[in-house]
């Protein structure tokens, strides 16, 4: 009746994210520019890792605790991890129909789909946004029709 | 394709998307229509509030939902007129689809009838709380 079922979730630096959103934004924007698959690839196998093991297991985010959280004078503010590894998940998909639209000649295809995920970064790095609270209803409303 | 062209058109297209979608985060828009749509306490899982009852939308991959749960949830002991409902998007999908709930957090206002009188998308201000509050009647 109320509440969202309280399974028992794992919290992590909600900065954490953030600033692999920045890398993210970085590097994707690299292959919108470049058109190099391999730079897309790279990012895939990234958004890989943050959508199955998590993304705290990232090389972003081993970036991100080794040089800046030390670094960082703001208080620690946690977030549940599955808002981020939703998101995650979104670049995976974004960044797979990249490549394969890279695999198959389809530079147009390429070009959409990483400037999707660009923008999703970006916004995400710069904004705060969050891809899961606008995505994921929608999915879920679709997926039981 | 090497050119900067498309790298700075997402990122201006994003950055006017992005103002616009902070700007109007938590803002409490009125029904256009005059009556709502009506919910009874059946539905919210709770009894509806002397003269407003706030009813969130939530779901697990959103992290504005706890910030503004804790918000709301924490106002709502200071205005002994109005209750606060919470409730799982996910798992009401047949009332998020009659409600047209597209993203979450969703904070509907309804009045003492239970009929829906506006909404704010994303995590509201306290102080758009209260005028959302004061606008019900």
């Amino acid at each position: 009746m109320s509440s969202v079922t309280s399974v028992k979730s794992i919290e992590i630096d909600a900065r954490g994210p953030r600033f692999s959103a920045a890398i993210t934004t970085l590097v994707l924007a690299l292959a919108l520019v470049t058109g190099s698959v391999w730079v897309a690839l790279f990012q895939a196998i990234v958004f890989a890792i943050g959508a199955t093991k998590g993304p705290q297991f990232t090389p972003y985010a081993f970036i991100y605790r080794s040089l800046i959280k030390p670094r960082l004078k703001s208080p620690l503010r946690t977030e549940d991890v599955r808002p981020p590894k939703f998101a995650q998940s979104i670049g995976l998909a974004f960044t797979l129909v990249a490549i394969a639209g890279a695999a198959t000649g389809t530079s147009m295809v390429f070009t959409v789909a990483v400037a999707a995920a660009l923008a999703a970064a970006f916004l995400n790095a710069a904004f705060d946004f969050c891809l899961g609270c606008q995505v994921y209803l929608l999915l879920a409303r679709i997926r039981s029709n | 394709m090497k050119s900067v062209l498309p790298l700075l058109a997402v990122l201006a297209a994003a950055s006017v998307f992005g103002i616009w979608f902070r700007h109007t985060r938590g803002e409490f828009r009125r029904k256009k229509t005059v009556d709502g749509p009506r919910l009874t306490s059946d539905q919210i899982g709770i009894a509806l509030g002397e003269r407003v009852t706030m009813v969130q939308f939530s779901s697990a991959f959103c992290s504005p939902c706890r910030a503004t749960r804790v918000l709301l949830e924490q106002m709502v002991q200071t205005m002994p007129d109005v209750a606060y409902a919470h409730i799982d998007a996910e798992s009401h999908l047949e009332l998020v689809r009659q409600l047209n709930i597209l993203s979450t957090p969703t904070t509907l206002f309804l009045n003492r009838d239970g009929t829906e009188v506006g909404r704010a998308m994303g995590t509201p201000k306290r102080s758009q709380v209260l005028t959302a509050v004061a606008a019900v009647q």
